[in-house]
């Protein structure tokens, strides 16, 4: 009822809000932004290593970096955020309502998504991939041995529909238990509710880790469907697409380039780095940004190779490979178009 | 003519409907300008309106199904009367057994047993006060924790089987047989209503009362069960095949701890209800039933409840709308009603938010004004006549 009432509220609201011949979608969130002086940022309400809070409500995370990324960029201070914590099914009214900024909350980029809700996907921060989680004790060692298995799955995910088209393509038949929020879908994993769990690689490694016993279950090398997953905002302003845009490519821009949250402000002659520093080139003017947009970016934030190793990386207890989630010259596919 | 006009404008009748009209259009308007400007608004920030959707494939699948047919290949449409069914039958049985359990705990409350009566307390003042939600978490944790895994099922005859997943029942293969049985079921009812009826005129003429226990057993329930075995009808039973139980049908431990949940809650208020409405019952009518010879127990049946219920019907019709409201709460444990599937995973898929919850809102507005008007005309009924 509660979901039913927020979301119902939100509706209604929105209704209201028209009642004086205006668009409510004011389409300067830059100038919005700075007017406010925070950034309102959507995130997860709790997946490790992506968005998650402390216990004392210090949000971290791959996608919280994104945020803070755009909140140094627009504001000069990585740490002017506004976390608003949402659940699958709210992400998407959240943001077209206009009360989050810029979506960062691991979503699966679709077409569907992109082209009919009104929203821009603005790139991406993480490749993953659908995966399984299963007890140990079952000795299953492929998607394939789950012929006629129960899942648990978080709703209102592209997960959801992955399952029902893989098992249907390969002749096999499931049930599926469709939980609220992933806290309750590991928890019906627990109980024995279901013999498998199914998410996100990169979110099995987070949940399987603060599972009772994590050495119950092992995480399946099967990776079913490709989630690229990154931040997002509404349709209608460019200015502000670009600036998420290039906040993200700012980050993997300065891994490529070698420089770090602490030599982000040496003296170097490379004209990229200048670049990048805001020293040289024209590239904050369009944006309508601070010449040192960037370079705040990689001073409070760090690249993304920093990011990655600080938030999932192997010295965390999610213990993620960088896989293809690493730079073009490295072998991965992360790619950043030219800062010039 | 403008003297006519004039006093037209200082007539009061003429005022009073003057300004309902006023309001009316005034409020119409603004529903109207609210409407159009949603409208421009979708449409100028891209978002896809109107109900195609629902003729799209949904994708995805469902776990609580009870008869209509659905598949992944489906319809965002069918998964909506999916969802509507699945609603409708958890709050029908919340509803069902609400009203028993509120029914003999609302009596039980005012029994002349010290042990009963403080029993029935306890327990109306434990439910009522603990929050719904907390309950139906409560309940689905235990049932998962105390209930069996799959391996270890409860067996009954190797043909129900109840573990930490649901019930497991055998069910029939619909053909000839099946319909068969079924006639034989409706015909043995009907039967038996008809012989009820003819004994309580009888009793109403001749005071002479009959015993139609015999004709129960017999018609309902002897008979479909040796049509079963003359026609020789087919069941198909679940058994163990790998992960789960395979074949038969099955009601998922999901909707048992919702329908649980709903019905021990709001059993709580049918029973204060029910408490009241028998409070209020002189006492002068108890003692008179007692006068003319009734035992205690008919004394409360004919005498007492018919009145109490006058009294409790309307509070009662409340306490229905609140469990099919509350039955949305299913989203936190997963049973897939009209909330879970339609608002929760449909608006998901397609992101069309104002649609999915007005259908949604509708179909519980429905669903509210009919428990309503099924109950006022019931009120109607139980009310004092010839006044």
């Amino acid at each position: 009822m509660n979901k039913l009432l927020k979301l119902s509220a939100v509706s209604l609201l929105t209704i209201g809000s028209f009642s004086v011949q205006a668009s409510i979608f004011h389409s300067d969130t830059l100038e919005d932004v700075q007017a406010k002086g925070s950034l309102s940022c959507g995130v997860s309400t709790g997946t490790p290593g992506f968005s998650n809070p402390d216990s004392n409500g210090n949000w971290s995370g791959m996608d919280v970096d994104v945020c803070r990324a755009i909140a140094a960029a627009t504001l000069g201070d990585a740490r002017k955020v506004k976390y608003v914590p949402l659940s699958a099914k709210e992400r998407f009214i959240a943001l077209q309502s206009g009360e989050i900024d810029v979506l960062s909350r691991n979503t699966t980029w679709t077409a569907t998504r992109d082209n009919s809700l009104g929203l821009n996907f603005a790139g991406v921060n993480y490749y993953d991939g659908q995966g399984f989680m299963v007890k140990k004790s079952l000795g299953v060692n492929s998607v394939n041995d789950l012929d006629g298995a129960s899942f648990c799955i978080q709703a209102g995910t592209t997960t959801e529909l992955n399952l029902a088209d893989y098992f249907r393509s390969n002749k096999m038949s499931f049930k599926a238990v469709t939980y609220d929020t992933s806290a309750q879908t590991k928890g019906g994993f627990e109980a024995d509710r279901c013999d498998a769990l199914t998410s996100d690689v990169s979110q099995l490694a987070g949940l399987r880790s603060t599972l009772k016993d994590p050495s119950s279950a092992v995480v399946l090398g099967d990776v079913i469907s490709k989630e690229p997953l990154g931040p997002v905002v509404r349709q209608g302003d460019d200015n502000w697409f670009n600036i998420v845009k290039w906040s993200l490519n700012a980050m993997i821009e300065a891994e490529e380039l070698g420089i770090t949250s602490a030599t982000i402000n040496d003296a170097s002659t490379s004209p990229g780095v200048q670049r990048l520093q805001g020293k040289t080139g024209k590239l904050n003017e369009h944006l309508g940004l601070n010449k040192d947009w960037a370079r705040n970016i990689i001073a409070q934030v760090g690249n993304y190779g920093e990011s990655f190793e600080r938030n999932i990386g192997m010295s965390t207890p999610i213990a993620l490979p960088r896989g293809v989630n690493q730079l073009w010259i490295k072998g991965g596919i992360l790619y950043s178009p030219a800062f010039r | 003519m403008f003297i006519k006009l004039k006093s037209l404008l200082y007539n009061n009748e003429v005022r009073a409907i003057a300004f309902q009209v006023l309001t009316v259009v005034f409020i119409a308007y603004f529903v109207y300008q609210a409407f159009d400007n949603m409208m421009l608004n979708i449409e100028q920030s891209g978002i896809r309106s109107g109900f195609g959707f629902l003729n799209d494939e949904a994708g995805f699948a469902v776990n609580d199904n009870f008869f209509l047919t659905y598949s992944p290949t489906s319809t965002n449409l069918q998964a909506f009367y999916v969802g509507i069914v699945n609603t409708l039958i958890v709050a029908i049985t919340g509803i069902f057994f609400a009203s028993v359990i509120g029914l003999v705990i609302g009596i039980a409350r005012l029994s002349s047993n010290y042990l009963i009566r403080k029993m029935a307390t306890v327990y109306i003042e434990t439910f009522r006060n603990i929050p719904i939600l907390l309950q139906i978490l409560f309940w689905y944790s235990t049932a998962l924790s105390v209930l069996p895994p799959t391996r270890n099922s409860m067996n009954f005859l190797d043909s129900v089987f109840l573990n930490s997943r649901g019930l497991f029942l055998p069910k029939f293969i619909v053909g000839t047989e099946f319909y068969l049985v079924l006639a034989s079921f409706i015909i043995g009812i009907a039967t038996y209503v008809f012989i009820k009826k003819r004994s309580t005129k009888k009793h109403d003429d001749t005071g002479i009362a009959t015993n139609t226990i015999p004709h129960f057993l017999g018609l309902v329930v002897l008979l479909p069960i040796v049509a079963y075995f003359v026609f020789g009808a087919q069941l198909e039973y679940p058994a163990l095949k790998g992960f789960n139980f395979q074949g038969g049908t099955d009601l998922s431990i999901e909707f048992f701890s919702l329908a649980f949940a709903l019905s021990i809650y709001t059993a709580t208020y049918i029973a204060e209800a029910i408490r009241s409405g028998i409070d209020s019952v002189d006492k002068g009518q108890k003692e008179a039933a007692a006068a003319l010879g009734l035992k205690q127990g008919q004394a409360m049946r004919l005498v007492v409840l018919p009145q109490a219920l006058r009294v409790a019907i309307p509070p009662i019709i409340n306490q229905y709308l609140n469990l099919t409201k509350n039955s949305s709460l299913a989203t936190a444990i997963g049973y897939s009603e009209l909330v879970t599937i339609f608002s929760g995973t449909v608006l998901n898929v397609v992101g069309q938010a104002i649609e999915v919850i007005a259908l949604t809102m509708l179909v519980y507005l429905t669903i509210s004004l009919f428990i309503s008007l099924v109950l006022n005309i019931f009120n109607k009924k139980m009310e004092i006549k010839g006044k």
